[in-house]
């Protein structure tokens, strides 16, 4: 299929149309410039253009070249190439990130009559994916399936994982990869060649283009799946025997939870002790063997499995001692090291910023004492004017690792905290609530449960998810006994998490309102 | 100048009699215009044109064994005024800037210089950002040339052609006393070919040599009566000697034979309207055409006899004119409707009015024509297409984000923004005025702040009728350090004190021109073998009579941005008031460290790099970091964790360090999951001992702890 034209008059059969779709700041115009020196070297004859300008700057930009063997009859006749794609018309599209080998589909110019594609399959996130306080990132499923559809042969892996493990850039690989699908009538030492003439970091670009040729001929296996380092979800477990016994006890209790729900117990059941104690975990576990108990099998325990996730989170909540202990531990160093690659040799400063404000303070006083205090709003007022600043905290010296070490011991007082009397309170009536919609409507409990996870942040964005969270489940006396309340519930979530000043969530209330409050007029 | 090196451009600039030039097309014209013999260039930077200056900045060697005078104009007015040195003085010279926004600056001193007329050629040479990837209004150079009457060539897009347009521009400039503008689109400017070049030449007469001998002639000087004999003078003198030099040397093309249909096209359009026919079945790759075509290389004056000439016999012809009102399409209306002519003319219509006419539009407008003029020479397929639809993948179209330019990885800009959008949490939205520059972006997601951009330096100027003693809020307006030199001190600083505008003005100093390539500005902080620097920002705005001015001399630092600001909302103080933030640009300032920074590496000197990190388990994914900072560096990824829904924040290893994400979440209060990492590489013996200390106490200390807790994970094992 041709877009623009139907096969048989197009003179321009010989000549190699390729197009490169790449980010502000990958690279585009040094890959352009060596597929253009690589078909000069070639004798052939080559133009390439760009549209460079502030597109450049983290923008989508677009380089074109087209190319064509001399006509030894005619050595001093120049063709006449065109100086942009035109969808239908192109031979090789290079994709330097994944949503840009989406968009070159989306502009036509990747065609399955001729298109090979080759793409990293990498995202590097547009602003608008980022921003949302949910999860914004495009389905990059959607991209890759379309993309195979749309293209005559469709190359496509990490490039820039590649590139990283040769301590190059993209363009390097993406290079390698061109050359490896053979697409190109020329050897890969004239590709080399290209290279080596650049002189600039030549050993490590020449090794990412071997990755990448190697991989794109299908010399490489395919690729191993790259494991993100994710910090403690092992199941390994040390500390003193007499922890070791009660936690070997914790385990045996949730091996008795019915299949579905131990699946996030345990994980539930660790996260929970690590930010007390086994004690805790008990609790954690009598709610939910409470709640399993009378849960319904042919439901598949839907409730518990997500009791089991947002009680463990709604335990565990972020407070300046849960923050000093991360900070503070081994394991988060080790990190850090390995993050910023710490060389033999070298040293490492960590500064923390930090902006506690009153109420986090009060949160870590004893309970009736720091409610005393928030019940003094002249006094919060004054307290906060020397507490409200930013604090920035060397946990690389003695004395900043030394105080954040002493805030973060006293989670052993943390039952007595107001910080958690707060939680633990509200915890209960959300548990309360989405036990009785249960009872009534098993998937409004639910989802009831779920909206849990509109509750994150510190201070002002804690108090915002708070109140998303209040306004969602305000919801709950116009939804209930609805058949579809479960997913109006579900849909308000969803809106919650859409953006961050509730403006999705404002549009879906009002919704919600309009259909409820009609019924209700016509039930009068 | 910009911190990037043209050292290799340059040595392209010295190839001599019958060497071969390879490289971009700007660069083509550098070197043309010392083939002949250009005595002074002046211009102002701006794509697709700063290559241009950037390279001949680096070249002030070779400029200085020619005797050519080289400059980096304050404006692209000043860069015409320039051409002045031409009136009297046979020497030639040349002004470049980017159009149409540079043609309007330029167009007070373009008037008065098209009025008097010049001796030695005079060559402006425009970079069209039209179409595609344009950060400019889409308006038509061809106007200027008109309303001036200054000679506008548009030579078709490869090396050679726009290389002859240089000289040809030259010596058309000389033979009708006419300033000449050469149009060079945005793709051809960037276009990579070759070209046989030539010696390079001194000027016939130096600047030097002129002000050694200066002379006058008051009939060049546009003062009255003079003024209304230079009127007549263009239409009975220039503009006839203009026509006879473009048919003499053939400036305009004629190609292809004979045939009942042609095609009249810019020179600029050439290669589209070939590869269009190509795609027909109509030319060859070598461009031999069926279908007669007739390239306007000077698209202003248009030469009537030859047009005429070429429509005649024929039955229809196309114009294929870019860009709106079409202008040739109306003028060759009206020659042959004089000329009695009865071809059929087409061109708006089976061509789209407006928008860049790319591949895909020629090829159907081409189509279209010849199906119906001339449906004979096409194949039968082409005739009668019968092409599918395109498919339309609208899962697709709803997955791929937009991806708007936006502020680099550490831009100093990106605080100043985050501080704004904090100060109107507090104190409410404002009316904001924006500007060009990089700091535009800010009117782009997460910041979406600015209402306006006027023009270059004009931020505070648009902001201007905004000065109510009836309202309770400040406007808000933003200018560059690139445009308050521009234009931006008069236009808006001075203006704002006149007129005691009551608003608050910033001025983002990022101590270059940073947008059209990072060139120096009078205020940048390098030194500059060639050119004045260091004149700080806040002494001319002082100079220029404001009382209420606050510096800030680390933008990162959003907590007193924030405060400066709601500072300069709230204060009881009448009158303009101006904040200048200011740091150096990111971009720069890694071209500038890096090679410094890998040098003291290579000696074993104590060296600092600074990277920030996120705690993946205190972030809790809500994102509230990104909305304020957008940072390319600064993105989400998800972890493998069952317990955990939305991707956490992460700051991948292009993070240059900046701190803004540390000071945005101090100054908003967000949350302590970023960190900030110092590595310190060949730690000094002073340096290792305390570390060394400090870690056996922090490592007693944790492993105290851990010993009597449970740990889990990879700390476990």
């Amino acid at each position: 299929m041709r877009l623009g034209l139907a096969e048989g008059p197009d003179r321009t059969g010989s000549v190699i149309k390729l197009c490169i779709l790449a980010v502000g700041g990958q690279g585009g115009g040094v890959l352009t410039n060596w597929i253009t020196d690589l078909a000069q070297r070639a004798g052939w004859h080559v133009q390439s253009t760009s549209v460079a300008g502030v597109a450049q700057r983290t923008g989508a930009t677009i380089y074109y070249v087209e190319m064509m063997p001399s006509d030894p009859a005619r050595p001093d006749a120049r063709p006449v190439l065109a100086l942009s794609p035109a969808p239908g018309d192109v031979d090789i599209l290079i994709a330097a990130e994944l949503a840009e080998a989406g968009r070159a589909v989306l502009r036509g110019f990747v065609t399955p009559d001729r298109t090979t594609l080759i793409a990293s399959s990498h995202r590097m996130l547009a602003v608008s994916e980022k921003i949302v306080p949910g999860d914004g990132r495009a389905d990059g499923g959607t991209v890759q399936r379309r993309a195979a559809e749309a293209s005559r042969r469709f190359v496509h892996f990490d490039m820039e994982a590649l590139a990283k493990q040769a301590g190059s850039v993209i363009s390097s690989s993406l290079f390698g990869a061109l050359a490896g699908t053979g697409e190109l009538p020329f050897s890969r030492a004239d590709f080399e060649a290209t290279i080596k003439a650049g002189g600039k970091g030549t050993e490590a670009s020449l090794r990412a283009f071997a990755l990448a040729y190697d991989r794109a001929a299908g010399v490489a296996a395919t690729e191993s799946a790259a494991v993100i380092p994710a910090g403690d979800t092992g199941s390994a477990v040390r500390g003193p025997r007499r922890l070791e016994a009660q936690w070997e006890e914790l385990l045996h209790r949730v091996a008795e939870l019915p299949e579905p729900v131990r699946e996030l117990a345990e994980p539930g059941l660790r996260k929970v002790v690590d930010f007390l104690d086994p004690a805790y975990g008990g609790e954690y576990l009598e709610r939910i063997e409470r709640i399993a108990a009378d849960d319904e099998e042919t439901q598949g325990f839907a409730f518990s499995r997500e009791a089991a996730k947002y009680v463990a989170n709604a335990m565990v909540y972020d407070d300046i001692v849960r923050v000093a202990d991360l900070k503070t531990r081994s394991a988060r160093a080790e990190r850090v090291r390995r993050e910023v690659k710490l060389g033999e040799g070298q040293a490492l400063l960590t500064t923390e910023y930090f902006h506690p404000r009153m109420e986090e303070i009060c949160g870590t006083l004893p309970a009736r004492l720091g409610a005393a205090i928030e019940a003094r709003p002249g006094l919060m007022k004054a307290l906060n004017r020397v507490v409200d600043r930013g604090r920035r905290i060397r946990t690389d010296s003695i004395l900043g690792f030394g105080m954040l070490w002493a805030i973060g011991g006293m989670r052993r007082w943390r039952r007595g905290l107001l910080r958690h009397r707060v939680e633990t309170a509200h915890l209960e009536e959300w548990l309360a609530t989405a036990l009785r919609e249960r009872d009534g409507d098993y998937a409004l409990g639910v989802e009831v449960l779920k909206c849990r996870r509109l509750i994150k942040g510190y201070s002002d964005t804690h108090s915002r998810g708070l109140s998303k969270f209040d306004r969602v489940l305000g919801c709950l006396p116009l939804l209930r006994g609805r058949a579809d309340a479960a997913d109006w519930i579900r849909r308000l979530r969803e809106a919650a998490l859409a953006d961050a000043d509730g403006v999705a969530l404002d549009g879906a209330i009002r919704t919600v309102r309009s259909f409820t409050e009609e019924v209700g007029e016509h039930a009068g | 100048m910009a911190e990037r090196s043209f050292a290799k451009e340059v040595r392209k600039l010295k190839l001599g009699e019958g060497e071969t030039f390879t490289g971009e097309g700007i660069l083509a014209i550098t070197k043309a215009l010392l083939q002949c013999g250009v005595g002074y260039v002046g211009g102002y930077q701006g794509a697709p044109i700063s290559h241009l200056m950037d390279v001949l900045a680096d070249a002030q060697e070779i400029l200085g064994e020619l005797g050519v005078h080289f400059e980096a104009s304050a404006s692209e007015a000043t860069a015409t005024a320039m051409l002045a040195a031409s009136v009297h003085y046979p020497i030639r010279g040349a002004a470049t800037f980017k159009s149409t926004v540079g043609t309007n600056v330029a167009s007070d001193a373009l008037a008065n210089l098209a009025s008097g007329g010049v001796t030695g050629g005079a060559l402006i040479i425009v970079g069209e950002d039209y179409g595609e990837g344009s950060s400019i209004m889409q308006e038509r150079s061809h106007a200027f040339a008109m309303k001036s009457q200054v000679w506008l060539l548009d030579p078709r897009p490869n090396l050679p052609s726009i290389v002859a347009a240089v000289e040809h521009g030259f010596e058309l400039s000389e033979a009708s006393n006419t300033p000449v503008m050469l149009q060079v689109r945005i793709r051809c400017c960037h276009v990579h070919g070759s070209f046989t070049t030539k010696d390079n030449k001194r000027p016939a007469m130096t600047v030097a040599d002129a002000l050694e001998n200066p002379r006058r002639d008051t009939q060049r000087i546009v003062l009255p009566p003079a003024s209304f004999l230079h009127e007549k003078e263009k239409i009975s003198k220039r503009l006839p000697a203009a026509i006879d030099y473009i048919k003499r040397h053939r400036l305009n093309e004629t190609f292809g034979g004979s045939g009942k249909v042609g095609i009249i096209c810019q020179g600029g359009m050439y290669n589209g309207v070939i590869r269009a026919l190509q795609r027909l079945g109509l030319a060859d790759l070598y461009g031999e055409t069926e279908v007669p075509l007739h390239v306007l290389n000077v698209t202003y004056p248009l030469v009537e006899d030859d047009l005429v000439a070429f429509c005649e016999g024929k039955e229809a012809v196309l114009v294929v004119e870019e860009g709106q009102p079409d202008y040739i399409e109306q003028a060759l209306g009206a020659m042959l409707y004089k000329a009695g002519a009865t071809v059929r003319l087409e061109g708006k219509g089976v061509l789209p009015m407006a928008g860049e006419y790319t591949g895909d539009t020629l090829l159907s407008g081409l189509g279209a024509f010849l199906r119906q003029h001339a449906g004979g020479m096409l194949a039968p397929e082409i005739r009668a297409p019968n092409v599918p639809a395109p498919p339309i993948f609208e899962d697709l179209a709803k997955t791929v984000p937009m991806r708007p330019p936006g502020f680099c990885i550490g831009c100093p800009e990106r605080p100043i923004f985050a501080a704004t959008k904090l100060a109107e949490q507090e104190l409410g939205k404002h009316h904001i005025a924006s500007d060009i520059g990089c700091h535009l972006f800010s009117i782009m997601p997460p910041f979406e702040l600015g209402a306006t951009t006027m023009g270059y330096g004009l931020g505070p100027a648009s902001a201007s009728a905004f000065n109510s003693p009836d309202a309770k809020r400040r406007s808000i307006s933003f200018v560059g350090d690139g445009g308050f030199w521009h234009n931006g001190l008069t236009s808006s600083i001075g203006n704002a004190v006149f007129n005691k505008n009551d608003g608050v003005i910033v001025v983002v100093d990022n101590y270059y021109s940073a947008a059209t390539g990072g060139q120096d500005v009078l205020s940048s902080r390098a030194s500059n073998r060639t050119k004045s620097t260091k004149h700080p920002i806040t002494d001319a705005i002082k100079g220029m009579g404001v009382k209420w001015v606050r510096h800030i001399e680390r933008t990162y630092d959003v907590g007193q941005m924030r405060d400066t600001l709601k500072e300069a909302l709230t204060t009881e103080e009448k009158g303009p008031k101006v904040i200048v933030a200011s740091s150096e640009c990111m971009l720069n300032r890694q071209r500038r460290e890096a090679p410094l920074k890998k040098k003291a590496a290579a000696e074993g000197r104590r060296m600092v790099k600074t990277k920030f990190g996120v705690d993946e388990d205190v972030c809790t994914g809500d994102h509230a970091c990104m909305r304020l900072s957008g940072c390319p560096s600064l993105t989400v990824k998800h972890l493998d964790d069952p317990l955990r829904d939305d991707p956490v924040a992460a700051i991948d290893e292009n993070c240059v360090g900046c701190g803004n994400c540390g000071e945005v979440a101090d100054a908003a209060v967000l949350c302590p999951s970023f960190y900030q990492a110092d590595v310190v590489s060949n730690p000094t013996g002073w340096d290792r001992f305390w570390f060394r200390l400090r870690q056996r106490v922090i490592s007693a200390l944790q492993s105290r702890r851990e010993r009597r807790r449970l740990t889990f994970g990879a700390q476990a094992a």
